[in-house]
């Protein structure tokens, strides 16, 4: 059965190109679609170059310039301004602005996320907080720091409430994709036992998905680190991002930018190691 | 599950929470928050948004300016992205357990992929800032610095996880390593990568309007300059302008990503 | 002269942790050949040792006469054109088409500029189809890999391997993903490739009564050690449990 010749078949399916040679390549939707977006990307990129305005600054000159500041920072680092102690207390300003944004954004999005996870919820209402965070996350946090500043004062009220922002609109599409992958066996089963929807949310839903809420939680901590030491710089909320626009835009003290930056690198370099670590533990044996 | 255990848990996840309140506490004093005055804060922030966030008809004036400053924000966050893809691609293969040449290169770009990863977007931006002045090019480079770190981790990720199976069996049959790479990793990873350049095309609008403010450039100078002299008119012109560029290309990235996927 | 021939080779990544303890056997040419044994016994990693796809620590693997472990980059690359390989999970570029994959095999016989531009002669894709129809797939020639059944991909592996024109399959768990039918149908294709183009296979599988049925010779390992190592008939239930232990056993004799 598995010997038949080939000029048995009545039907050959081989296609042959316009140059009468045997085709091998098919052209699908999606590879005509990756091929547009590569192409206007290139376009795009090309176009953007060519109309750069550099302002007549000489390129050569300005990245010397560059490479000799990174040699001085890298190789020099040292801090004048102030002590290792003030340094330490600084990146607690930040951590801290950092980690309360992340709680605030948690206990927020859990609530949101229940509501927009389409096998806990209505469709309406999935849908509305879908789009409420998508307009969320689509002005800056540096904006709607700034924004909120004007109402509130500018202090870690305004900052951290900013960054709540964010950090919801990123977390209720997390988690409320984790619910949903929740095995829909379990929910049936103890709806059928006659339990209310508190009952399956709180005894089905976050035990089964609490290992990767909290994988989840932490990516998010680790990124409003980063976000705290920008808004330290772009909206004076303080803390160790201040302190780099000082040494740099204030003090021109390239040393001690080298020191900051060095120091800001290992706190995240250590949040992120931990983080990895996490979401290896939990993330990829969630399913199993 | 046994008695002994459930109060094990139980004890551990007491454990937890108390420590939770600890540094929430020890973060409230080191920043100064305050739990009341924040929630009070949020509605009246809100209200404030409602009466005074609108776009007048003489704040429209200013709209070709912001437009002109909205599509250099957009070609920078394009050509920094795309060139950065070029970069990361590179390192990607170089670091990747599937396609990588030794060992020591593998640590190396990996190394210094999380290097550029972890400095954070604002240090780049301050220091580029020295010697190339308010230029466009300095946004340029600080996103390009960034985003080439986060790419190459991505990329890394995305090859070892959709290719390493036909890899394999290409190198089982005696193929070279750039019959590998050109036949094997980039039919198999080309649509993830798409997909990982254009959400940073979009993460990178945003980011443009941070550097912009600490740089004095495009659309984030601009936001400064009329937040800064209480022309609130305008400053929500600009938020608008943004959101719907981030939007639009969120939907056309969503859309290339259905049919690609 | 054996096609393959396998002198006391070990294979340890940790010292004193072997994973393969002096193995020892000789395979000729057209033979079928079923290796048993439970999870992690070393199957997978004997077959791997073959086309140096891992290295062994110790001893010398012969293949048609030439010193596998003596081999420098281009000569491994020429080595490993003479032996397919097919995968428990078929190891396709799922998003190419069946033809396109089929054709892969063809890599190590080119330049590689002729293949990263892709630049097959009609030969070659002659050959492919024809691959294709033995296979009963060729009907499917233009389809993505990704939108195939679990037994048509599998097919899809042969005939890359296939297309190779090699001397010697090293079929790794060819049938552990599939339902019992298209089990069937994979190793009826596997039996006839053997007996009619004198293609010599090596298989590794789980089900102790498919190989007794398929192949010629059984060779059973248990902690990377050869157990038994004899005609398929003559496999009888003592040994089995000499391969699996004691408690598995019983299990397996359905």
């Amino acid at each position: 059965m598995t010997t038949i010749k080939s000029n048995d078949l009545t039907y050959d399916f081989k296609k042959k190109t316009s140059a009468g040679k045997i085709k091998i390549k098919v052209w699908g939707k999606s590879q005509i679609v990756m091929l547009l977006t590569f192409l206007s990307l290139f376009i795009l990129t090309v176009y953007g170059f060519w109309t750069f305005d550099l302002k007549g600054i000489s390129l050569i000159e300005a990245t010397n310039e560059t490479l000799y500041n990174l040699k001085v920072m890298f190789l020099q680092p040292s801090f004048s301004h102030f002590t290792l102690l003030d340094a330490v207390g600084q990146i607690g300003i930040t951590l801290g602005l950092g980690f309360l944004s992340t709680l605030l954004g948690v206990i927020l999005s859990l609530f949101l996320a229940l509501f927009a996870a389409k096998n806990l919820s209505t469709k309406t209402v999935s849908n509305a907080i879908i789009v409420v965070v998508t307009f969320i996350r689509a002005v800056p946090t540096v904006l709607w720091v700034l924004i909120l500043a004007i109402a509130a004062g500018l202090g870690s009220e305004a900052v951290i409430l900013g960054m709540v922002l964010h950090s919801v609109a990123f977390l209720v599409k997390a988690f409320s994709e984790s619910f949903e992958e929740v095995d829909e066996g379990i929910i049936e089963a103890l709806r059928a036992s006659g339990a209310n929807w508190w009952h399956i949310v709180t005894h089905a839903v976050i035990p089964t998905t609490a290992s990767s809420l909290l994988s989840w939680s932490f990516l998010r901590f680790e990124t409003n680190f980063t976000v705290a030491v920008a808004m330290g710089a772009a909206a004076g909320a303080g803390g160790i991002g201040f302190e780099l626009l000082m040494a740099s835009g204030f003090y021109f003290d390239l040393r001690e930018v080298g020191f900051i930056t060095y120091f800001i690198l290992v706190i995240a370099i250590g949040l992120e190691l931990f983080s990895t670590q996490l979401k290896k533990r939990f993330l990829t044996n969630a399913s199993a | 599950m046994t008695i002994h255990a459930y109060k094990k848990s139980k004890k551990q996840l007491t454990i937890f929470f108390v420590t939770l309140i600890g540094i929430t506490l020890l973060s409230a004093k080191l920043t100064n928050f305050n739990f009341l005055h924040g929630i009070q804060t949020l509605p009246k922030a809100i209200g404030w948004m409602f009466s005074n966030l609108y776009i007048s008809a003489q704040s429209l004036e200013k709209f070709p300016s912001v437009l002109e400053k909205l599509v250099e924000t957009i070609f920078l966050s394009i050509t920094s992205t795309t060139t950065a893809a070029v970069v990361a691609m590179f390192l990607a293969l170089m670091g990747s357990q599937t396609t990588k040449v030794n060992n020591f290169f593998a640590s190396l770009s990996r190394i210094i992929a999380s290097v550029y990863r972890n400095i954070p977007i604002v240090a780049w931006a301050l220091i580029l800032l020295l010697s190339f002045g308010q230029n466009a090019l300095t946004g340029y480079f600080a996103l390009f610095l960034a985003t080439f770190g986060f790419l190459t981790r991505a990329f890394i990720e995305t090859i070892d996880e959709t290719s390493s199976s036909s890899v394999e069996a290409l190198r089982a049959s005696g193929a070279t390593y750039f019959q590998m790479v050109a036949k094997a990793v980039m039919p198999e990873c080309s649509p993830q990568m798409i997909s990982w350049i254009l959400y940073m095309i979009e993460t990178n609008i945003r980011s443009s309007t941070l550097v912009g403010i600490l740089t004095g450039t495009g659309i984030g100078f601009m936001f400064d300059l009329y937040y800064k002299s209480m022309n609130y008119n305008v400053v929500s012109l600009i938020t608008i302008s943004i959101v719907v560029v981030v939007i639009g290309i969120e939907l056309i990235s969503n859309y290339v990503r259905r049919v690609i996927l | 002269m054996a096609l393959l021939h396998v002198k006391d080779v070990s294979k340890h990544y940790e010292k004193g942790k072997n994973v393969l303890s002096d193995i020892n056997m000789e395979i000729f040419e057209g033979e079928f050949v079923s290796i048993i044994g439970p999870s992690g016994a070393g199957k997978s990693t004997f077959l791997r040792c073959i086309n140096r796809m891992i290295n062994i620590s110790e001893g010398d693997i012969h293949f048609d006469g030439i010193d596998v472990s003596s081999l420098n980059k281009k000569s491994l690359r020429k080595h490993r054109t003479k032996i397919g390989m097919i995968f428990q999970h078929y190891n396709l570029v799922s998003r190419l088409t069946v033809i396109e994959n089929v054709l892969h095999g063809r890599f190590g016989h080119k330049s590689t500029l002729q293949g990263v531009l892709g630049m097959f002669t009609e030969d070659e894709k002659m050959e492919a189809f024809h691959l294709l129809e033995k296979l009963g797939m060729s009907e499917h020639a233009y389809k993505r890999c990704d939108q195939l059944s679990g037994g048509q991909k599998q097919r899809v592996g042969i005939a890359r391997a296939l297309i190779q024109s090699p001397k010697l399959l090293l079929c790794d768990e060819p049938i552990a993903s599939l339902d019992p039918n298209a089990s069937k149908v994979i190793m009826d294709h596997l039996q006839s490739i053997s007996k009619e183009m004198n293609i010599t296979c090596i298989v590794n599988l789980h089900q102790v009564d498919v190989a007794r049925k398929y192949s010629d010779r059984v060779i059973g390992l248990n902690s990377g050690r050869v157990v038994y190592d004899g005609e398929s008939k003559a496999l009888s239930s003592k040994a089995i449990h000499a391969i699996y232990g004691s408690e598995a056993g019983s299990l397996i004799m359905e």
